[in-house]
C-alpha cells in the first residue's frame, strides 16, 4: 500500500510536467496546425530564465572589511550582492534564496516575447507548407537554440536550489496514519504538482470562459469562418502561440530545481511530450493532460521493484509500448478529434 | 547500357567517376598551405561520406518517393551495426558475411515495425517510428545487455570463438579485412606538395555505395517506384484503381531500412565497434536532415547531403580560435577580434549552429535542397541575364493558370 501511494506520488509528478509540455504543443497543434519541434527547446529556455535570475541576484561588488584580517594579516574582502545593498540585507537574501519562484514573473514576459518573435518571424511562414516542412524547420530551430543556450552557460548541468523554506521533505506516511517515514516527499515536488494543477485549470478556465478563448475554439474548428465574421484571427493565434510558450516557460522554470538544467534537456523532453501529445489525441486539450498523468503514472509504477522482476526493463519501454498500443487501436489516441492532422 | 537509358546511364558513370577519384578530388589544398585543413581526403571522413550516403539514399527510397517521414531509421543503423559485430565475434573477421547478415537482420526488423507503423500515415508514422526506434535503443542499452553489451557497447575481444579465423590468428585483436586485405591499410601517393591516400576501407564503401546508388536509380525508375510516386501524390485515387499501397509502401519500407542496415554494417566494419547511441532519435534526425538538405525525391541530394554534412562536422569543427587568428591576421586588431569571435561561434564547438541555420535557410529558402539551388543557378546560367515572368514558366503540374486581374 505505502510503495503503491508513493509510486502513485510519482507518477503525478512526472506526468505533471509531461502534460504542462504537450498542454502547450497541443494548443499549438490545435490552434495553429504546426508540428512544433522546438517546444522542448522553450522549456529548456524556461529553465535557463530561473538560471539567469539567481544568477543576476548573486552579482556582487568587493568591499574591505576593517574589522577582520584574512590569514595574511591584510584586512578581509567580503563579497555583497547587489540585492543585498539595495534592498536591504534580509530582503536581498530573501531574494536570492527565493530566484526560482520568482523567475516565474520574470520569465512570462521573456517567453511570451519569444513565443510572439518564433511566430511572427519564422512558423508564420510555414502554415500552408507541408508539416514534414514545419518538422524539419522547428528542428533546425531546436538546434539553434539549443547551441546558444550551449554557448552562454556551458555544457554541464547548472545546479539551481529550491527556496529552503522548501528543502525538506514531507512525511506523509504520519500524515495519513501509516508508520512514519515511510513515505516521505520532497516538498518542490508537491509545489510543482499543485503548481502544474493551477496552470493547467487556468489555460482550461481562460479558453472555457472567456471571449477571447471562445473566439480561439471557434477558430480552431473552423478558422476560415471565423475569419470571415471579420475577426483578426491570425492575431489571436499569434498570442495563442505566445501562451503556449509561456506555459512551457513557467514548466521550465519550475522544473530547474528537480532536474538542473543542461543544454540538451529540450530534446530529451522533447520525444516525450510528442508521444504524450500523440497517446492523448491531436488537438485534444484534456487529453494531453489525461495522457501526460497516465503516461506518468505508469512509468513509475513500471518501475517498482515487484513488476520489474517479472519484466525486466519494462520501466524503460513502457510509455512507447503503451503509445503503440494505443496508436493501433484507438488511431486518434484517447481523445482526438476527427480531421486533425490527418492527412 | 545496365538497364538505363542514356541520360541516368552518364549520370550514373558521372558518379562512378567522382566516387573513385574522391582522394583526389577532395584534397584540393597543397599540404602545408593555409587552406590544408579544409582537405577532406582523409579515409576516415571519406568512408563515412560514402556510408551515410548510403543510409540517405535508403532513407529516400522511403521519404522521397513515399512522402512517408520515418523517424526512427538509426533503429536499423544501430541493429545492423550489432549484427555486423556479432558476426566478426562469432564467425569470421571478413567483411562480407557481417554485412550480409546486417542486411537480413535489419530488413527483418524493418518488416516487423514497418508492419505495424505502416497502418497510420503522417504524423503519426512518424511517432509511432520515433517510439519503435527509442524502445530498441532503450532495450539495447538495459534489456539486452548479454546482446548489445550495455553502455559500453559490444566491442571484439581476444577470446571471441571466431570459429574461422581461429587457425590464424595471433596474440592481438584482429582488423576486420575483406579476404585477407586489412580495411585499414592505405596507400599514400605524394604528388607536387598534395598528398593522396588511397585506402581499402574507402574503396570498399565506395563500391558498395556505387552499388546501392545504381539500385536506387533502377527502383526510382522501376514500375515500382512509380508506384510508391503515386502513394505519395494521392492514396484515395490509387484504391479508387484498384490497388492497395501497403504493399507497396512496407516494401519500401523494408529496402530502406536494408539499406540503413547496410550503412551500419560498414559502420562496424569500419570500426568493430557497436554502441547504443547510434540508434538515438537524433541519429535519425541526421539523416532526415541530410536527405532534405540535398533534396528529398532527387537521386543525387541524398548523397550531396550525406557529403555535405559529414564534411561540416569533420572540417568546421576543427577550426578554433588560433586558426581563424591565423587567418584574420591582416586585418587591424580590434576588427581581427570581433570577426575572430564572429567566425569562432560558427565553427570548432558551435558548428551545429552552423548545421542548424545552413538547415533553417535551406528549408525556409529551398524547399527542393541543394540540387534544387544547383537547378536554379544553372537555369540562371543558361538563361542569361533574360527576366522571367512567373507565368511564362510551362505549369508542370496541368493546373489552370492563375488569371491576371484586369478589373
Amino acid at each position: 500500500m505505502e510503495t503503491i501511494l508513493l509510486q502513485l506520488l510519482n507518477g503525478l509528478d512526472k506526468g505533471s510536467a509531461y502534460a504542462l509540455i504537450a498542454l502547450g504543443l497541443t494548443l499549438i497543434f490545435g490552434t495553429l496546425g504546426v508540428v512544433n519541434f522546438a517546444h522542448g527547446a522553450i522549456f529548456m529556455i524556461g529553465a535557463f530564465c530561473a538560471v539567469t535570475l539567481s544568477r543576476i541576484f548573486s552579482i556582487s561588488f568587493e568591499t574591505v572589511d576593517p574589522t577582520k584580517l584574512d590569514f595574511l594579516g591584510n584586512p578581509a574582502k567580503i563579497k555583497t550582492p547587489y540585492v543585498e545593498a539595495w534592498f536591504g540585507a534580509d530582503a536581498g537574501a530573501w531574494m536570492i534564496d527565493w530566484a526560482v519562484p520568482l523567475a516565474i514573473l520574470f520569465s512570462i514576459p521573456i517567453m511570451i516575447a519569444v513565443g510572439f518573435a518564433m511566430e511572427r518571424g519564422l512558423i508564420k511562414h510555414f502554415y500552408k507548407r507541408p508539416h514534414a516542412d514545419q518538422i524539419l524547420v522547428t528542428f533546425g530551430l531546436a538546434i539553434v537554440l539549443q547551441e546558444i543556450i550551449k554557448y552562454f552557460y556551458g555544457a554541464n548541468p547548472i545546479s539551481t536550489p529550491a527556496p529552503d523554506a522548501f528543502k525538506g521533505s514531507f512525511d506523509f506516511g504520519a500524515a495519513l496514519g501509516f508508520d512514519p517515514n515511510v513515505i516521505i516527499y520532497p516538498y518542490w515536488r508537491l509545489i510543482y504538482f499543485g503548481f502544474a494543477a493551477v496552470v493547467i485549470g487556468a489555460v482550461f478556465s481562460f479558453l472555457r470562459f472567456t471571449t477571447f478563448g471562445m473566439v480561439v475554439r471557434a477558430g480552431m474548428a473552423d478558422r476560415e469562418t471565423v475569419g470571415l465574421l471579420g475577426i483578426n484571427i491570425d492575431r489571436k493565434f499569434t498570442i495563442m502561440f505566445g501562451l503556449a510558450a509561456a506555459v512551457a516557460g513557467m514548466a521550465g522554470v519550475m522544473y530547474a530545481p528537480i532536474l538542473s538544467p543542461n543544454y540538451h534537456m529540450g530534446m530529451d523532453f522533447l520525444v516525450l511530450s510528442f508521444v504524450v501529445v500523440v497517446v492523448g489525441g491531436m488537438g485534444s486539450l484534456p487529453g494531453a493532460v489525461a495522457a501526460g498523468f497516465l503516461l506518468g503514472i505508469l512509468e513509475s509504477f513500471s518501475s517498482m521493484n515487484e513488476i520489474k522482476s517479472i519484466i525486466p526493463g519494462i520501466d524503460q519501454i513502457i510509455i512507447y509500448v503503451v503509445a503503440i498500443i494505443i496508436l493501433l487501436t484507438r488511431p486518434r489516441g484517447l481523445m482526438g478529434k476527427k480531421g486533425v492532422m490527418e492527412d | 547500357m545496365f538497364g538505363l537509358n542514356k541520360k541516368d546511364t552518364t549520370f550514373l558513370l558521372i558518379v562512378i567517376g567522382l566516387t573513385l577519384f574522391t582522394p583526389i578530388l577532395m584534397q584540393p589544398f597543397a599540404e602545408g598551405s593555409g587552406l590544408a585543413q579544409f582537405n577532406g581526403g582523409y579515409p576516415d571522413l571519406m568512408q563515412k561520406v560514402a556510408i551515410f550516403g548510403i543510409f540517405a539514399v535508403g532513407f529516400n527510397i522511403l521519404f522521397g518517393l513515399t512522402g512517408y517521414l520515418s523517424f526512427g531509421h538509426a533503429a536499423f543503423l544501430g541493429i545492423g551495426s550489432y549484427s555486423a559485430v556479432w558476426m566478426f565475434k562469432l564467425l569470421t573477421m571478413n567483411v562480407i558475411p557481417g554485412i550480409l547478415l546486417a542486411m537480413v537482420v535489419s530488413g527483418i526488423f524493418a518488416a516487423a515495425i514497418g508492419y505495424v507503423s505502416l497502418r497510420r500515415s503522417g504524423i503519426y508514422f512518424s511517432i509511432l517510428t520515433l517510439a519503435f526506434a527509442q524502445m530498441c535503443y532503450k532495450m539495447a542499452y538495459s534489456v539486452l545487455t548479454p546482446l548489445t553489451n550495455g553502455e559500453t557497447g559490444l566491442q571484439l575481444a581476444l577470446d571471441d570463438p571466431r570459429i574461422l579465423d581461429r587457425a590464424i590468428e595471433g596474440s592481438s585483436l584482429p582488423v576486420t579485412n575483406l579476404f585477407g586485405l586489412p580495411m585499414n591499410s592505405t596507400y599514400k601517393l605524394e604528388v607536387m606538395n598534395h598528398v593522396f591516400t588511397f585506402s581499402v576501407g574507402f574503396y570498399f564503401c565506395a563500391v558498395i555505395a556505387i552499388l546501392a546508388f545504381y539500385v536506387a536509380i533502377r527502383l526510382f525508375r522501376s514500375p515500382f517506384g512509380m508506384m510508391l510516386r503515386a502513394v505519395k501524390s494521392n492514396q484515395h485515387r490509387m484504391n479508387y484503381t484498384g490497388l492497395d499501397p501497403k504493399p507497396y509502401t512496407l516494401a519500401a519500407f523494408v529496402i530502406s531500412g536494408m539499406y540503413a542496415g547496410l550503412a551500419g554494417g560498414l559502420l562496424a566494419a569500419m570500426d568493430p565497434l557497436a554502441g547504443a547511441d547510434r540508434m538515438l532519435w537524433t541519429a535519425s534526425g541526421e539523416v532526415v536532415i541530410m536527405t532534405i538538405l540535398g533534396g528529398a525525391g532527387t537521386l543525387m541530394g541524398p548523397v550531396l547531403g550525406a557529403g555535405v554534412i559529414k564534411y561540416l562536422e569533420n572540417i568546421f569543427s576543427k577550426i578554433n580560435e588560433t586558426v581563424l587568428h591565423g587567418w584574420f591576421h591582416w586585418l587591424p586588431d580590434g576588427i581581427e577580434d570581433v570577426v575572430v569571435w564572429i567566425f569562432a561561434r560558427f565553427t570548432g564547438e558551435g558548428w551545429h549552429l552552423t548545421l542548424g541555420v545552413t538547415f533553417m535557410l535551406v528549408v525556409t529558402f529551398l524547399p527542393g535542397g541543394l540540387v534544387e539551388g544547383l537547378k536554379r543557378i544553372r537555369d540562371r546560367v543558361q538563361n542569361g541575364k533574360k527576366k522571367r515572368d512567373k507565368y511564362d514558366d510551362p505549369d508542370p503540374d496541368h493546373q489552370p493558370a492563375p488569371s491576371k486581374h484586369v478589373v
